[in-house]
């Protein structure tokens, strides 16, 4: 765009370049990062490193234009300043330090498209490799990944900032001390390293579900940025069951967003939600993945391809009536048998009470073991024994699941349920 | 590569005794199968054999002796490895051969790159004569 063509819109004009500008920023990020850290071998140093190239194009790119090629430019620029900080920096090792500086000088600038692939595949490994907690893979992924300040990172996840930026400093710590080497798994390792990848990624979805009160803006972007990775994911390595049953999974969850709450926030059932504001794209592009996903996985399914499977059973029924739940059954029998979890087989439960098996139903949650803490199985117990007519037990087991949960949307849907709890 | 010392809890077994002789063969066999990577390590004797030695008021301090283990737990430090790998993901490939993996577990943690400044051996005549 030339200059000067807009004079009556001058106001309006700077703010556009600097939209543009950290759209750029945003969206580079990571891959710029993927591939400092492949020429560092140190992912703390090259955060700082790209950190100072955005700032170096935030303020140079306004003066001569956005470059033609903005990823090399930030590329370049935070190699030059990771040389910079390893010349000046004393307290590394001499040998790592001759070694970082040697990679960095000596690679050379490739930009081609397998070389970036690989570049953030590696990233994504790193972040979740399987010798680091849970709870930190998900943090490294939030500011790694998904380029969350840690203030960011720390509001999504509920914690406080001093403790999220000790989570943090200790992932990096471990990654660099105990040799998490920056690789993408070999071929022997990568199906369970995926699959790692996938329950982080979920991890982080469903953190972006798990509570509506706190900070909802943040956690609902949280749920975006999942799905953000899960569709990066599936372009990085094309054809995997378990990457498209998790993308699958998460579009169909997130196609029912605007329909989970109410205007008052309080939960909504599956059930009772207004079908007509399901996001049919997402839903749509959920369906045929799950289906990819099955076929892909036929002999050894994935689970989450199967999980994806139950939930593309809801998303295909045009109303709640029309569901198909001896499908969903038979999907749960297999996921059962993948993952026997108590969780998995409250849920197999529920869907046989609404095949109209009310009675087997309450027998299955009864037989369960592990689950006396956990709401969904004592909502679901005061569920069934409604259905059966069973007022007083209902009432009982509607009270300890009220004492189970701090979430007012879960505890006004027991008062819907049970009136005069 | 990356120096890692992998210590491995098991039930507080006495080695020493000849009903281990068979635990001990498996022991044996995976020190062949991974002697590319081992540079040290020992089997050590059951803890009721262990003294932890502690010095009060800093260096120099009195020196207090308790009879057993640093910590007493179900499962004891029952013996050691150094290994060199090349990263973590090789040093899990190795632990996970180690027998105690299976009969209790295998710590990994990676060693410091300094040199520990050891007097040589041939320079020691006590050692050489």
């Amino acid at each position: 765009m030339s200059t000067g063509e807009f004079t009556g819109d001058r106001a309006a004009r700077p703010r556009a370049v600097s939209r543009e500008l950290t759209d750029i920023l945003q969206n580079e990020r990571c891959q710029v990062l993927a591939s400092l850290t492949r020429l560092t071998g140190d992912l703390g140093l090259a955060e700082d490193a790209v950190q100072d190239a955005s700032i170096s194009a935030l303020q140079t790119w306004p003066r001569t234009g956005i470059p033609p090629n903005p990823r090399a430019w930030l590329i370049v620029t935070a190699r030059h300043r990771a040389i910079d900080v390893l010349r000046r920096e004393g307290s590394r090792f001499a040998k790592e330090r001759e070694a970082a500086l040697m990679q960095l000088h000596e690679a050379p600038d490739d930009f081609s498209v397998g070389v970036l692939r690989d570049d953030q595949l590696r990233l994504i490994f790193t972040c979740c490799h399987p010798a680091l907690a849970a709870e930190a893979q998900v943090a490294l992924s939030l500011r790694v990944l998904c380029g969350l300040s840690v203030a960011e990172v720390a509001r999504a996840l509920l914690v406080p900032e001093a403790t999220m930026a000790k989570r943090l400093t200790r992932a990096r710590q471990k990654i660099a001390a105990a040799g998490i080497r920056y690789r993408v798994p070999d071929d022997v390792d990568l199906p369970d390293r995926m699959r790692v990848v996938a329950t982080t990624v979920f991890l982080l979805f469903t953190e972006g579900y798990a509570s509506r009160s706190a900070g909802a803006h943040e956690r609902r972007s949280l749920a975006e940025e999942a799905v953000r990775l899960g569709r990066l994911l599936v372009q990085l390595l094309p054809g995997e069951a378990v990457l498209e049953g998790l993308l699958a999974t998460m579009l169909l969850q997130h196609s029912r967003r605007d329909a989970r709450f109410d205007s008052a926030g309080d939960i909504v059932l599956l059930a009772d939600q207004d079908r007509a504001r399901w996001d049919l794209a997402l839903a749509t592009e959920g369906v045929e993945l799950a289906a990819s996903a099955i076929r892909r996985s036929r002999n050894a399914p994935e689970r989450f391809a199967v999980v994806a499977a139950i939930s593309a059973c809801h998303a295909i029924a045009r109303t709640a009536e029309d569901t198909d739940w001896n499908a969903i059954v038979s999907w749960y029998d297999v996921l059962a048998r993948l993952d026997p979890s108590p969780v998995v087989l409250l849920n197999r439960a529920a869907a046989l009470a609404e095949c109209g098996q009310v009675l087997e139903a309450l027998a299955a949650v009864d037989a369960l073991h592990g689950l006396d803490d956990y709401f969904w199985l004592h909502a679901t117990r005061a569920e069934l024994l409604r259905r059966l007519g069973r007022g007083t037990d209902a009432a009982v087991a509607a009270a300890l699941a009220r004492r189970l949960t701090d979430s007012p949307a879960q505890q006004r849907l027991l008062e819907h349920r049970h009136p005069g709890l | 590569m990356t120096s890692y010392v992998a210590l491995i809890y098991t039930p507080d077994v006495d080695w020493s005794q000849p009903e281990y002789a068979e635990g001990m063969a498996e022991y044996q066999t995976f020190g062949e199968d991974a002697a590319s990577v081992i540079r040290g390590g020992a089997a050590l004797y059951h803890t009721p054999t262990a003294t932890t030695v502690r010095v009060t008021g800093g260096k120099g301090g009195d020196v207090v002796l308790s009879d057993g283990p640093y910590a007493e737990t179900k499962e004891a430090l029952t013996g050691f490895y150094l290994l060199e790998c090349t990263d973590l993901d090789e040093a899990i490939r190795v632990a996970s051969m180690i027998p105690g993996a299976w009969n209790g577990a295998v710590e990994i943690r990676p060693a410091l790159p300094m040199t520990v400044r050891v007097p040589s051996l041939e320079t020691s005549d006590t050692v050489t004569q």
